[in-house]
């Protein structure tokens, strides 16, 4: 563990140009150190904010200069203290010089770590850089970011610098954003430094990474173009889905004045048999067994080892096909980077002429490849160039998964020309939805991308992060909504849809939807002999009809387990046609008899007995439906409810 | 190796994850396969490869034996009959001429396809003239209508089960377009009347009635003479429908075998374009891994099936619990508790359905810009009619435009970013490839992404890069190991295959 532990500076623009942003600083800077406190806890931080009034920083005691620059937290382990500081960040008055709190971070670095740690000591910059740097005492600014960069570099220092710009830092002096740009690009090219621009508050959530995990190799190997012919290779994951974290099953059972108590769940399992005596057998007289249709084919582990398929481990070369026979949808699964093997020359420069010739001549690679030995499948996929962009990085492939036959359903949908005139477009409507599809743009030209995966945030995760910090000092605290900064994630950006407000009104005056007229008829129809609808009346049975598929379709997907009180006879329909165990028949039908039972019991002068008469009727139909068996037990209910009426 | 950790660790918060990769059993299928035995199924021939000419007959019943392989695998909840009419035979609950349901041993006529089932039927082919036997059914001045026997005795076999839990189906195979074309006047009105009344019955009770036509090599099948009529097709169904073109006994399978299908949706979303517009869209899982079978603990004394039983124990005192437990994570030294009921209100961020958040070019979309399988998307006037007018018209402008649009997906269990890819029908030789329509990929968050500077290790100097005397030389190679015709399916997977080969080996 401590050998990765990152020691990290944060360096704030508080200045007055800032203070718009400064919320979603707040935000961004405390959600990265409590990720920290949960899966890093050794990493350590410090903070420091520049554009203030007061002046508080070692250099400043100890050479001059460096004015407005306040060190809030010397680097240490982060605690929950270091988050209360970052979500309280003070507002500052003056213009802050970027890269006086640069040196500020890095002498910090320094005189903590000395030259130990190269490669886990960071800074992260963030500001908008639309104020002029102080001209230096010797040489040009330019020199001086280069003594700068060059001493980072020596040092084993990495920098992040996020400058938030765009509609963020409107009025500001042309000229001097360019000269920052060009000054912030030295570092670029000279040290590890990312620059990322930013131009909402959305995707300045996003920028910054807030939870570094360190890459592992899937494969180290060779690709194999032929037998005779190897690249050496290493392959990371490029995406890998962030989950909902797993959270622990909690007991209470411990007393409030036990201490010690861990209060946590052990889960156990156990394995019985069927039949009345439910025997629970040991593990080595348990086989497993395989569905083949109804049936259960029972394979020992010997028999399995022998039928089972074990690949070699490698990656091979299928051939080279046209990249448009390869569907954009046909990627299954999370990315990987193919990258040739750190530090030979003569790796790096074949996936450089391999990567660029495909992608001249517009080519990609099939693949086929088992990442480990003992690895039971097979991948196929798809090797696509990355050329890249930036001078320090190699050249390199991107991975994606292709389906086999069997994971490819082929369907079949009739063409849009055949449909009648009446479904197609007219030449107008096809006028308003181009005007629509070119004017609702979300990456206009010489403007940032809006929702760049990249630099757009899960707003579930951002939204659970916040929710713990909150409860961890509030622990009644409701789940908070989304603010308006994840709201640009989910629901449309309300300034780019009032800029188009003539395109969208015209999409609107030129398509008319209306609800079909026809379908309460057909719904009723699936539903004739359905109990469910007790009102007789034409035009309300149509709309209890519509409703209760309506109800039943909601309810399946929230997977009703409970009869409950509103909708008894659907939420019993439902549960009957569950077919994922067997046991839910046995359920339903028992929940139910306890609901008529319920029912005619808490009866006050006969009030439920139509609603009890209505569970008794969808019972019957269950029963017969289920089959012989449960037609007796429904027998068996009746008589059992005929006793309690008595 | 005690448990399958596949089968036990999920998570109660999983359980939907699952379902999105995993056909859900209460969405069952009943199928009955009415396959006409006439003499004119027989005589009708098609060419094949290497001039091995096959008859309609076999043509269908092959196709059919291939499908109840891949659905004993894919879809074993389903459940399926087999009926032959025209037959010389008679072998059904109702004892009607001219119509035989084929069944093995150990199963119900409408059950869950078994191995034997399949064995079997794969060797029917050279026993059926001597068991089933082929016959006209319907002959000048006979009141016998086999062609309303077999319904009869399709909408019979399906009578099982609710149609809310099952979706029930009847497909027709026949090469015959005028099935009363031998009768003349009131015999022939009367029939016709008879049968179309059969099948709007069946289909008044829930069950579709899809029909496979097979075109004779001189004439193509004319769905209007009369099946138009039975199926219940007018107006717009009719031009939709599909006659069966290639001649080719290869493309002839391929397109039997791709209509057996149903087009299962797996989900109806409303898809909000703006304020007061919002369409009717269903989504189909056209690819999805296919999951090798579930497995089953079993005593291996008795072979009898075992029942998992979960307990929760507490670790502090030791006693059961009963009631769902809440959930804590350890933060600043103490556990910060959440109720259920709080975790999915934190994930719930959005109504469920899929809101238009803007267009960009083809080019934003990266190759890396991929999580988990696509998802088909395809409109429907069922419920908002004029969906499918606007849903063109984006649809199109999108592939004119090279663009693709942008939208926020809100379901429960994943409320994610999607690009919406407009897709071009793609048809060779009659068979769709590419169906028409829009590809929903779901889009990674910038957490989901690592960094690449992260990845590639650190230097001072500039990475090497091929000149272009090195480029052209991997060009050449390029061209020496290019596959022209590759698509995606035409491999198979080996483990599945060896599973599946292993299973069945051990049944038989």
């Amino acid at each position: 563990m401590a050998r990765n532990k990152e020691k990290l500076v944060l360096l704030l623009d508080v200045g007055p140009s800032m203070h718009s942003v400064l919320p979603e600083v707040e935000k961004v800077c405390s959600m990265l150190v409590e990720k920290k406190l949960i899966f890093r806890k050794n990493d350590e931080v410090g903070v420091v904010v520049f554009g203030t009034e007061e002046t508080n920083n070692d250099l400043t005691k100890e050479v001059g200069g460096y004015d407005h620059i306040v060190v809030l937290e010397d680097i240490k382990v982060v605690d929950g203290d270091l988050i209360d500081t970052l979500q309280k960040l003070p507002r500052g008055t003056v213009d802050g010089d970027f890269l006086d709190a640069i040196v500020v971070g890095m002498d910090m670095l320094i005189k903590k770590y000395k030259d130990i740690h190269k490669g886990k000591k960071r800074l992260c910059l963030i500001t908008n850089a639309v104020h002029p740097i102080k001209d230096s005492l010797e040489g040009t600014k330019e020199d001086q970011v280069e003594t700068i960069a060059a001493q980072m570099t020596a040092q084993g220092m990495k920098m992040e610098s996020v400058v938030v710009r765009g509609r963020l830092s409107q009025d500001a002096n042309k000229r001097i954003m360019d000269e920052n740009d060009r000054l912030l690009s030295i570092f670029s090219k000279q040290t590890l430094t990312r620059t990322v621009y930013v131009d909402s508050p959305t995707s300045l959530l996003g920028a910054l990474k807030t939870r570094r995990i360190t890459p592992v190799t899937v494969f180290r190997g060779d690709l194999e173009l032929s037998p005779d012919m190897k690249i050496k290779v290493w392959v990371y994951k490029r995406t890998q889905e962030e989950k909902f974290p797993t959270l622990k099953k909690y007991s209470e059972k411990a007393p409030q004045t036990n201490k010690f108590a861990t209060h946590q769940v052990k889960v156990d399992y156990e394995y019985k048999t069927v039949d009345g005596a439910s025997k629970v057998v040991p593990p080595e007289q348990r086989i497993k067994g395989y569905r083949y249709g109804p049936q259960v084919v029972p394979i020992s582990a010997a028999e399995w080892d022998a039928v089972k398929f074990k690949p070699e481990k490698g990656v091979k070369l299928l051939g080279f096909t046209d990249a448009s026979n390869i569907m954009r949808h046909y990627y299954m699964k999370d990315v990987y980077l193919f990258i040739a093997e750190p530090g030979n020359t003569r790796a790096i420069l074949s996936v450089s002429a391999i990567a660029r010739a495909m992608k001249e001549m517009n080519k990609v690679a099939i693949l086929r490849c088992v990442w480990r030995q003992g690895q039971q499948n097979v991948v196929l996929g798809v090797l696509t160039p990355n050329i890249s962009q930036n001078d320090k990085l190699p050249d390199s492939f991107y991975f994606n998964v292709l389906p086999f036959i069997e994971d490819v359903r082929e369907y079949q949908f009739p063409s849009f020309n055949s449909f009648p005139v009446s479904w197609q477009p007219n030449e107008q409507q096809q006028k308003a939805a181009d005007e629509l599809v070119q004017m609702l743009n979300l990456a206009p030209s010489g403007k940032e991308e809006a929702l760049l995966p990249d630099y757009t945030p899960n707003p579930v995760l951002e939204r659970f992060y916040r929710h713990l910090e909150l409860k961890s000092k509030q622990p009644d605290a409701a789940v908070p909504p989304l603010d308006g900064t994840l709201k640009r994630i989910t629901e449309p950006d309300p300034e780019l849809f009032f800029e188009n407000k003539s395109v969208i009104d015209a999409l609107r005056k030129h398509f008319e939807l209306k609800e079909n007229p026809k379908l309460k008829k057909s719904a009723r129809r699936l539903l004739r002999e359905k109990p469910s609808g007790s009102n007789d009346e034409d035009g309300d049975a149509d709309v209890s009809d519509a409703q209760a598929v309506n109800s039943i379709e909601k309810a399946l997907v929230v997977k009703i387990e409970k009869i409950g009180d509103l909708t008894p006879v659907q939420d019993f329909e439902v549960i009957l046609s569950r077919r994922d165990s067997p046991e839910w028949v046995g359920k339903a039908i028992k929940e139910m008899r306890d609901k008529i039972l319920g029912l005619l019991s808490d009866s006050h002068e006969g009030d439920n007995h139509l609603i009890a008469v209505e569970c008794i009727a969808a019972l019957r139909k269950g029963c017969i439906l289920e089959s012989q068996n449960h037609t007796t037990i429904f027998c068996a209910i009746l008589t059992c409810i005929a006793s309690r009426k008595e | 190796m005690d448990l399958d950790p596949e089968d036990v660790f999920k998570d109660e918060e999983d359980g939907s994850d699952n379902e999105f990769f995993q056909q859900s059993a209460s969405s069952k299928e009943y199928v009955v396969y009415l396959v006409d035995a006439s003499p004119k199924m027989f005589n009708t021939t098609c060419p094949g490869k290497d001039q091995k000419d096959e008859t309609h007959f076999h043509l269908a019943v092959s196709c059919i034996a291939e499908s109840l392989k891949t659905q004993i695998i894919s879809r074993s909840y389903d459940e399926v009959a087999i009926c032959f009419f025209n037959t010389r035979e008679k072998k059904n609950l109702q004892d009607l001429n001219g119509v035989f349901v084929f069944n093995v041993a150990e199963r119900e006529h409408l059950d869950r396809p078994t191995a034997r089932l399949i064995k079997e039927f794969d060797c029917l082919q050279e026993s059926f003239m001597r068991e089933i036997g082929s016959q006209y059914g319907i002959v000048p001045g006979s009141r016998e209508n086999s062609l309303y026997n077999a319904l009869w005795v399709a909408q019979a076999l399906l009578r099982k089960g609710s149609i809310k839990t099952a979706d029930k189906r009847i497909l027709l195979l026949t090469n015959e377009d005028d099935p009363f074309g031998g009768l003349l006047g009131a015999a022939k009105a009367d029939m016709t009347r008879t049968s179309l009344q059969r099948a709007k019955d069946a289909q008044d009770l829930g069950i579709s009635i899809e029909l496979l036509p097979l075109s004779c090599p001189d004439e193509e099948f004319n769905v209007k003479v009369f099946y138009a009529d039975l199926l219940g097709l007018d107006g717009e169904d009719l031009v939709q429908f599909m006659p069966s073109a290639g001649q080719k006994l290869e493309d002839m399978k391929d397109q039997l075998r791709k209509r057996m299908f149903t087009r299962r949706i797996i989900r109806r979303i409303t898809f909000d374009i703006t304020n007061g517009l919002s369409i009717q869209l269903n989504t189909y899982a056209l690819i999805r891994p296919a999951v090798p079978g579930a497995i089953t603990w079993l005593d291996s004394v008795t072979n009898l099936p075992l029942k998992i039983e979960r307990s929760l124990i507490c670790e502090d005192t030791g006693a059961l619990i009963q009631e769902p437990p809440k959930r804590f994570q350890p933060y600043r030294n103490e556990n910060v508790k959440f109720s259920m009921d709080e975790i999915s209100e934190m994930k719930g961020i959005s109504t469920g359905c899929l809101r238009l958040l803007g267009f960009k070019p083809l080019s934003c979309l990266k190759d890396y810009h991929n999580l988990r399988p696509s998802t088909f998307v395809y409109p429907s006037d069922q419920e908002v009619v004029g969906s499918t007018c606007i849903f063109i018209a984006l649809y199109r402008s999108m592939l004119r435009l090279k663009r693709f649009a942008v939208a926020f997906y809100g379901s429960s269990s994943h409320p994610q970013l999607v690009a919406l890819v407009a897709q071009d029908e793609v048809a060779k030789a009659g068979v769709q490839i590419e169906p028409p329509g829009i590809n929903m990929i779901y889009l990674p968050y910038s957490d989901d992404i690592r960094d690449v500077e992260e990845i590639f290790p650190d230097t001072d100097d500039d990475a090497p890069r091929a000149d272009e005397d090195q480029i052209q030389k991997a060009a050449a190679l390029i061209k020496r190991i290019d596959m022209r015709d590759f698509s995606v399916s035409q491999f198979a997977n080996p483990e599945t295959l060896c599973s599946t080969a292993g299973s069945s080996s051990r049944r038989r």
